[in-house]
């Protein structure tokens, strides 16, 4: 095992540090005081679907918490076959 | 001017009764008046890691119901004399607790300390809110792990929801403190590192406590770490995180465990 990790040089902390960053950007999101994102993210899911047949995993809303303000990430990530018909990327505005 | 202090953490077993005592012996070695209670109602053990155990005749459910006059329930610590202890019940559940009677409690130790810490039970229940809703100061204990951490986040997002001060549109103070912390794992890459885990909490440091076997002997003596040995490194490590509750600036280093063999020999023997 020692020999293995010798040779590839993996270190575990890198991954956990990872694994932790994208689990609390989550949870932050779903579990935070005041349930807008989630209240967010339920209205968007609604407007996409209203115009197309979309699984709802592919949209990714986040907050990341800054000094004065916290910005509010959605991601969206849309097959090619429907981005031809239907929407762009949208990313980053900032809610107070 | 007394600051009422919790020690919270969500997760169990990353060392709130610990630090509690060891804080508190810390604050009152430094010559403040302080009182340590335990909120653990059910699992008490903060009279078990102070060494007082045998002299629990009181506790905060008989004072926060008005049943006895809280100079009949506090324990004056037989080390240091400016120490105090409020026991929790061991047989009465958590509900036994109204939020009415820890309010007046805590009123009543601010009039008496300096310093009112509250060590609270695992979990985000009723418990664990009820030993934040009156503080001014929080200090998350977490362990450099995933779930520790992953835990104290959510702590965290309660304490600026569910206290006092929240509530009163006040922000909450949230001071880390890294207990159980291993440099030489961490420099190898194999155990989150202090900027790690305070990037992903992004609350500021209280103190880094390393891993130390004296912390387990100190609890088997029934003493704080600082009053078992004072020279040790967690024990140095909590005086530094004291000093910067009282608003001294220390620097931020890591006491190592390493001790030469005089200062084993003698810390040990004044134990």
């Amino acid at each position: 095992m020692k020999l293995f990790r010798l040779l590839t040089g993996r270190r575990s902390a890198p991954l956990a540090r990872e694994r932790l960053q994208i689990l609390l950007t989550h949870e932050r999101a779903t579990t935070g005081p005041s349930g807008l994102i989630a209240a967010l993210r339920e209205d968007i899911l609604r407007v996409i679907a209203k115009h197309v047949d979309f699984p709802p995993e592919k949209v990714e809303i986040k907050v990341r918490n800054g000094e004065e303000v916290a910005v509010l990430e959605i991601d969206i990530e849309i097959p090619q076959a429907l981005a031809r018909t239907a929407m762009t990327r949208q990313r980053g505005f900032a809610v107070a | 001017m007394a600051e009422v202090l919790v020690v919270t953490s969500g997760k169990g077993g990353v060392g709130k009764t610990t630090s509690t005592a060891a804080l508190g012996a810390a604050l009152a070695q430094a010559g403040q008046n302080v009182v340590v209670v335990d909120f653990d109602v059910g699992l008490r053990n903060l009279d078990l890691v102070m060494g007082a155990e045998r002299r629990v005749v009181y506790d905060l459910i008989n004072v926060a119901n008005g049943d006895v006059k809280l100079q009949q329930a506090l324990i004056r610590d037989k080390r240091i004399d400016t120490l105090y202890l409020l026991a929790a019940s061991q047989t009465r559940d958590k509900d036994a607790l109204s939020e009415e009677g820890v309010r007046r409690c805590i009123n009543e130790l601010r009039a008496r300390f300096d310093w009112v810490i509250c060590d609270s039970p695992a979990g985000i229940e009723r418990g664990a809110q009820l030993a934040m809703r009156f503080a001014d100061l929080a200090v998350v204990v977490s362990n450099p792990e995933v779930s520790s951490v992953r835990d104290s986040d959510r702590i965290i997002g309660l304490l600026d929801s569910k206290t006092m001060k929240a509530a009163s549109g006040e922000r909450m103070e949230k001071l880390l403190l890294l207990t159980r912390y291993d440099k030489i794992r961490a420099g190898r890459g194999d155990m989150l590192s202090i900027d790690d885990v305070l990037e992903i909490l992004s609350i500021p440091l209280l103190g880094i406590i390393p891993e130390s076997e004296e912390v387990l002997r100190a609890s088997n003596l029934g003493a704080p770490v600082t009053i078992a040995n004072a020279q040790s490194a967690p024990a140095r490590a909590y005086m530094d995180a004291a000093k910067r509750l009282q608003g001294e600036s220390v620097p931020m280093t890591i006491p190592s465990g390493r001790q030469t063999l005089l200062t084993r020999l003698f810390g040990r023997r004044a134990a």
